[in-house]
């Protein structure tokens, strides 16, 4: 019953159902833009220092970015909704759109919506994935199919979007409930940072799971945007 | 009232007091809440009042989850919640569980069901699971990653008026279409209703693997499961009738 003291005896009536905020602020934000030759990378903020970095490094300047917030993995039913919603806004104002997202656990829904807008997206079903290469996940599935993965944005993200984001803080008893069938947690470095490493394998302790590291860089998202840049 | 007034009644609220109408609203609150403890004291005091457990399971707790059911449909409710209130029914389920099978009432149908080959994802299938036997189906949980083999197995043993698949990723759903060539393989294709369910999975997929119905969340997979076992059961009689 922790922390639960204040929530007792409300119900169903309790709950408030305010979705607009966000919604409008994404419909507007294309407004204000003048059109450009640019290429828009609408992606999860997930990937936006990876995205960032790789920008740096390579001089895209005609890459211009929005992110979405990757607290949306937790409902990816919205994901595609909201992409809809800046493709609509932003389609006249770049010379391309790329999508950073996989499928993300939207069943397919994110590449309907891309054959409508003629628009490609990074490869695979996750980012794990696309940062791993689909064989080497393919294999660390393989090997053990209880595996959980982390990135290193997951990994600074961990307390926010799983351990609070799923609740797990106010209710420990959900914590079996989520983790009882994974037996590995595979953190899937995109630099070499001891800090991330430090954390990452303390995660691993406090879910109860055999801790691995492997060092992926940018992966498939390297290859992915170089392609893009090069068209 | 200001909501500190709210919060200080609802300390002081004893569910004994509640007259049976207002307990089973306070239940179905409670259940929306997920409080497991408070559950289970509302199930013992209708219990204690002589409720029947049939009644007791339908009007508070099934009933609760219906609510709990529409609201992460439409987007009000998430994950998080859905489990602490499917925890919460299971607490009283445990209670009314030996009592039901004290009563000797036959089964509303039988439900075999487990996650696809390749995928360890459960949360959902164990709210259909709960669901079914709430709504009255004996339910046989295979648990995940089942391979074609242990689907047969359990259908050969429990002869199933349903099959429930479900699967997480993209990767693993076309599973179910192997168990499906399979069973028509067998020849035993028509003996079993099909539904499955997962997040990914939709009406267009289901058809195209040829299950019966694609079930978007637990509430619809128990409607959908009644409905197609009458159907079944109605056609048999039809079929009866003009052979005799």
């Amino acid at each position: 019953m922790i922390g639960l003291e204040n929530q007792r005896r409300r119900g169903r009536n309790s709950r408030k159902v305010n979705q607009d905020k966000h919604t409008v602020s994404l419909e507007k934000w294309a407004e204000r833009l003048e059109p450009s030759d640019k290429i828009l990378i609408l992606a999860c903020g997930a990937l936006a220092k990876e995205i960032s970095a790789l920008i740096r490094l390579n001089g895209w300047s005609h890459l211009k970015t929005r992110y979405l917030p990757a607290i949306l993995h937790n409902t990816p039913e919205k994901i595609t909704e909201q992409l809809r919603m800046v493709l609509q806004s932003s389609q006249t104002k770049f010379s391309k759109i790329f999508i950073g997202y996989a499928d993300c656990g939207t069943g397919g829904k994110i590449d309907s919506l891309l054959d409508e807008f003629d628009v490609q997206r990074l490869p695979g079903a996750h980012c794990y994935e696309f940062f791993a290469g689909k064989q080497t996940f393919a294999e660390i599935i393989k090997e053990e199919i209880g595996s959980y993965f982390l990135t290193d944005f997951l990994v600074k993200a961990f307390e926010k979007l799983v351990w609070q984001g799923m609740k797990i803080d106010r209710h420990p008893e959900l914590l079996p409930i989520y983790f009882k069938h994974y037996k590995k947690l595979v953190y899937l470095a995109q630099s070499e940072n001891l800090e991330l490493q430090t954390q990452a394998h303390e995660i691993a302790g406090r879910l109860g799971l055999v801790y691995e590291k492997r060092v992926t860089g940018y992966g498939e998202l390297e290859h992915s945007l170089t392609a893009l840049t090069a068209t | 009232m200001s909501e500190e007034q709210d919060l200080i009644e609802d300390e002081e609220l004893d569910l004994s007091t509640l007259p049976d109408d207002e307990l089973v609203l306070q239940m179905h609150d409670d259940l929306y809440d997920g409080l497991k403890e408070e559950i289970e004291e509302g199930t013992n005091i209708l219990l204690e009042r002589g409720w029947g457990p049939d009644k007791v399971l339908s009007d508070a707790l099934v009933e609760g989850m219906r609510i709990v059911g529409i609201d992460f449909r439409d987007g009000i409710l998430f994950v998080p919640e859905v489990l602490l209130s499917a925890n919460s029914m299971k607490g009283g389920m445990k209670i009314l569980r030996p009592l039901l099978a004290e009563t000797g009432a036959l089964p509303v149908g039988k439900a075999v069901i487990g996650t696809v080959k390749g995928d360890i994802h459960d949360i959902g299938k164990n709210l259909v699971g709960m669901m079914w036997e709430g709504a009255g189906f004996e339910v046989i949980d295979l648990g995940i990653n089942n391979p074609v083999e242990k689907y047969l197995e359990a259908i050969e043993e429990h002869k199933p008026d349903i099959l429930g698949m479900s699967a997480l990723l993209t990767t693993t759903m076309p599973y179910m279409k192997v168990v499906i060539d399979e069973l028509c393989n067998k020849g035993i294709r028509e003996d079993i209703i099909v539904l499955v369910g997962g997040a990914p999975l939709n009406e267009e997929f289901s058809v195209a693997i040829g299950a019966d119905a694609y079930c978007r969340d637990a509430a619809v997979a128990v409607e959908t499961a009644k409905i197609m076992i009458e159907q079944r059961r109605s056609a048999s009689k039809t079929l009866e009738k003009a052979a005799a």
